[in-house]
């Protein structure tokens, strides 16, 4: 990717965040038809949208309220799902850190998979930005993606009936993420992270309350850093 | 199910739970230096976490309930190839979902 567009970085996150569409809009619509299926009034599916702003977790509560959980459960059940969001803060912390706080609640509060992932990429590849750029950046990817779920979680409460069938549009989530991915594989470090994850992800994918993709993450976490460190070792010991 | 005041306090509770995930670092540590060694770690927090998020949903897709599909299967290892070789996000988009819908036609 180039760096001497003369682009903004508001416009690049524009440009960034847009494919995400394809995953927001078909996903938002379901969780407005679901809302209304369940008997939730407009206002109590849009307050989900507009409050939580993250969707596996609100199917998640949907469900387990659905099901006639303990209402405790559902709750902490949801918020394990959004557990990754910490992950995702600390990793934007020495992004964004110096940015005002105000600046730092309302970027919280748009942290979500697409936003987050986008700019840790673009963050890596453009160092020199200062922390209105990056912030510019992240409020720019968001500007495509956000809205759209407000308005489309609306659509589909209204209208009562997901997308026309017929698309695969459940696979919109996986190709999008794994086409982020693959420009992230940077190092063998990197790789070690991915594929650690990869396969604890895997093995533990049976554990409740998204348990297994935590352990995952933090594994590939460590895995990644320490590859990191016998890298730079088996360097230093060649020169 | 719940509902009224008890569904609106839920829904509050879980906003706000969220809300305090996603501000715990960003706002409260803020400029506040951090040590290399979370530094390093950080580093890998979205290679290790977005993998692990989709890799489950690729395997087992929900759309077969939960069976492996040859069409879904090449359409990611399609995209993740081309993602990672061309660094192209939009093109890896593109060929992946072309292969999806090739796959699922030829097996219709």
């Amino acid at each position: 990717m180039s760096s001497q567009t003369t682009k903004s970085p508001y416009w690049q996150g524009v440009r960034d965040g847009a494919p995400f569409t394809l995953v927001i809009v078909p996903f938002s619509m379901l969780f407005g038809v679901v809302g209304t299926e369940t008997g939730l009034h407009i206002a109590e599916t849009m307050a989900f949208s507009v409050l939580v702003i993250a969707g596996a977790a609100q199917f998640t509560a949907l469900q387990l309220l659905t099901d006639n959980a303990p209402t405790l459960i559902a709750l902490v059940s949801a918020l394990a799902v959004n557990l990754r969001m910490a992950m995702y803060s600390a990793s934007l912390t020495p992004w964004l850190g110096a940015a005002p706080l105000w600046q730092r609640a309302v970027a919280a509060y748009f942290t979500v998979d697409q936003s987050y992932a986008c700019a840790v990429v673009r963050f890596e590849q453009e160092p020199r930005w200062t922390v209105p750029e990056r912030m510019a950046y992240f409020f720019g990817v968001v500007t495509p993606i956000c809205p759209l779920w407000y308005i489309f979680t609306l659509t589909g409460a209204l209208v009562g009936t997901a997308m026309p069938g017929g698309l695969p549009l459940d696979f919109a989530l996986p190709i999008t993420f794994l086409a982020m991915i693959g420009p992230m594989l940077r190092t063998p470090a990197h790789l070690v992270a991915a594929l650690t994850s990869v396969t604890l992800a895997l093995m533990l994918a049976g554990l409740p309350y998204n348990l297994g993709l935590l352990a995952a993450g933090l594994a590939g976490m460590i895995a990644g850093a320490q590859a990191e460190v016998l890298l730079e070792r088996h360097r230093a010991g060649r020169t | 199910m719940i509902d009224g005041p008890a569904l609106w306090l839920f829904i509050a509770a879980l906003g706000a739970g969220t809300f305090a995930l996603r501000f715990v670092f960003l706002g409260l540590v803020g400029n506040r230096p951090l040590p290399a060694w979370l530094l390093r770690h950080l580093r890998y927090t979205a290679v290790a976490v977005l993998p692990g998020l989709v890799a489950p949903l690729v395997v087992w897709p929900a759309a077969t309930g939960g069976t492996p599909d040859a069409p879904r299967m090449a359409a990611a290892l399609v995209t993740l190839a081309l993602g990672y070789a061309t660094r192209n996000v939009i093109l890896a988009i593109s060929a992946g979902a072309l292969t999806l819908f090739a796959g699922l036609a030829l097996l219709a």
